[in-house]
């Protein structure tokens, strides 16, 4: 059970397996940009997004609060879209190793 | 199109600077005349960003000892010590920092970004994993890069961030290892040594602490944080650096691990590098000596820290948490960072202009590190040279600051 709930998940409306994580992602998102964001599985979050590397560094920290796990270094690396955030993220939730 | 093209966007961030009339990356000296001055651009400088905490470097003694050196033992060792073999001063000088810090075991690198490079590298590997405070210096976050361990990075100075982080990877194989800093470079600021050592103790990790800027500052007797809060006994590694309060150049690593001289042959950056010459290894141990024996040096850096700490929160700048040798006033944005920056050293004072993306949460700093050579005159006239130029860009509205300069 997670222990952080303040986040308001929005979207939902899609189908698909990456539907639920892509809108809870979006979310934080747009808490740590302070701005409404729209995302697809190939949007790359920093060209995309404008985010320079300490708007990655909180976006990524927020996304480890929110989900209960570390990131770690090499693997931040790898993602440059969403998708390849949504499947970080399914991997280190499932316990599959980097 | 060049090969170096892809570093576009930083170019471009450089040449405006660059624009501004600014180019910290040339910045040149004329002359250096102690410690504490130079000459640049043909003006008397004083000199108070150098990190030369103790004011060592134009030490009578210091320089005595490496002029013997060098003219008994040349000028360089031509190669390392696993290939060139190891001269009697880097034992030496081993044995020195082994009995300063009471630890059995030290290893003498050649710079203090090499001995981060190769300890981090060496201490863990694949299946182990590396805990980094995320504002630790580049020498840290490289020597992660050099290893095969998983690198997880908690926030600054957050013990709590740190405990979820390793609670996180309960029950998963592999050694844990925590790097943490004495004093961070940037801001000044110390680690919560204590509260991390119990995270450490609680978790069954390791911890290394990087005392580059805080050896010969801090602790009773100069050994750094550690000892500064109570905690040696569970600080594994100590790692620092040559270059700070020692006044030359080398870094070095001390611990009580039984097997750690197996170290000399899997440490790539202290196998395959020139080993530190004679002259740089003499001079770094009178240094130490001098470290041990005259505490007053490291009283007046204290007390020579406060008067400029204390100095710039009078005149209503903004300062680091804490009255270290490191001060760093925080600038409200590039443009008046730069031109702040410039002013000071067209008046005669030198220091850092640190900026993104070397800085914490992007901050701009005008950041000093005071010596034990600075005179209380040479202070007041940093301080005069603060206000004079806060003053012209209207940092000041009737005596209490604005809370971000203005131009």
């Amino acid at each position: 059970m997670r222990q952080n709930t303040q986040l308001a998940v929005v979207g939902g409306t899609e189908a698909g397996p990456n539907a639920s994580i892509r809108s809870e992602i979006s979310a934080i998102f747009e808490q740590v940009l302070n701005r409404p964001v729209s995302i697809e599985d190939d949007t790359d979050i920093v060209e995309d997004l404008g985010m320079d590397s300490l708007g990655v560094m909180n976006f990524v920290m927020a996304i480890e609060d929110y989900y209960d796990l570390s990131i770690p270094l090499d693997r931040i690396a790898q993602i440059q879209t969403v998708a390849d955030l949504i499947r970080a993220v399914q991997e280190l939730r499932s316990g599959v190793p980097a | 199109m060049t090969i170096l093209a892809k570093h576009a966007a930083l170019k471009q961030a450089y040449d405006a600077l660059k624009e501004s009339g600014v180019d910290p990356a040339h910045l040149k000296f004329d002359a250096i005349l102690s410690p504490t001055e130079g000459v640049l651009n043909g003006r008397r400088t004083i000199l108070m960003g150098t990190n030369n905490y103790l004011g060592l470097t134009f030490d009578p003694d210091c320089i005595e000892s490496a002029v013997d050196a060098t003219r008994s033992q040349g000028t360089g060792t031509t190669g390392s010590r696993m290939a060139n073999g190891t001269y009697m001063g880097h034992s030496a000088l081993e044995t020195a920092l082994a009995e300063f810090y009471g630890r059995k075991q030290c290893m003498v690198f050649s710079t203090g970004y090499q001995a981060n490079l190769g300890v981090l590298s060496s201490l863990v590997g694949r299946g182990d994993h590396l805990m980094l405070d995320a504002d630790s210096h580049a020498s840290i976050y490289d020597g992660s890069r050099l290893g095969q361990a998983e690198v997880i990075r908690f926030r600054h100075n957050s013990p709590d961030d740190l405990y979820k982080r390793l609670r996180r990877l309960e029950g998963a194989p592999g050694d844990r290892l925590i790097v943490v800093e004495g004093i961070y470079s940037m801001l000044g600021d110390t680690a919560p040594l204590k509260e991390i050592a119990a995270v450490k103790r609680e978790t069954g990790a390791y911890l290394l602490v990087d005392e580059a800027h805080s050896m010969g500052v801090l602790g009773e007797t100069g050994r750094g944080l550690a000892e500064a809060a109570g905690v040696e006994a569970d600080v594994d590694f100590i790692v620092g650096t040559f270059s700070k309060s020692l006044g030359s150049v080398g870094g070095f690593c001390v611990s009580d691990s039984p097997d750690f001289d197996i170290m000399r042959i899997v440490c790539r950056p202290y196998m395959f590098t020139a080993s530190l010459p004679p002259g740089v290894v003499a001079s770094t141990l009178t240094a130490l000596h001098k470290l041990q024996t005259e505490p007053h040096l490291r009283h007046t850096l204290m007390r020579n820290a406060q008067r400029l700490y204390d100095g710039l929160q009078r005149l209503g700048f903004e300062t680091g948490p804490e009255p270290n040798p490191i001060v760093a006033v925080p600038m409200p944005d590039q443009e008046t960072a730069v031109i702040f920056w410039k002013m000071l050293i067209e008046a005669g004072l030198y220091l850092n202009l640190a900026v993104p993306p070397a800085t914490p949460n992007n901050v701009r700093l005008l950041r000093t590190s005071i010596s034990a050579a600075h005179t209380f005159a040479q202070i007041d006239t940093a301080l005069d040279i603060f206000a004079e130029v806060g003053r012209q860009l209207g940092f000041f509205v009737e005596g209490p600051r604005r809370a971000a300069g203005a131009l």
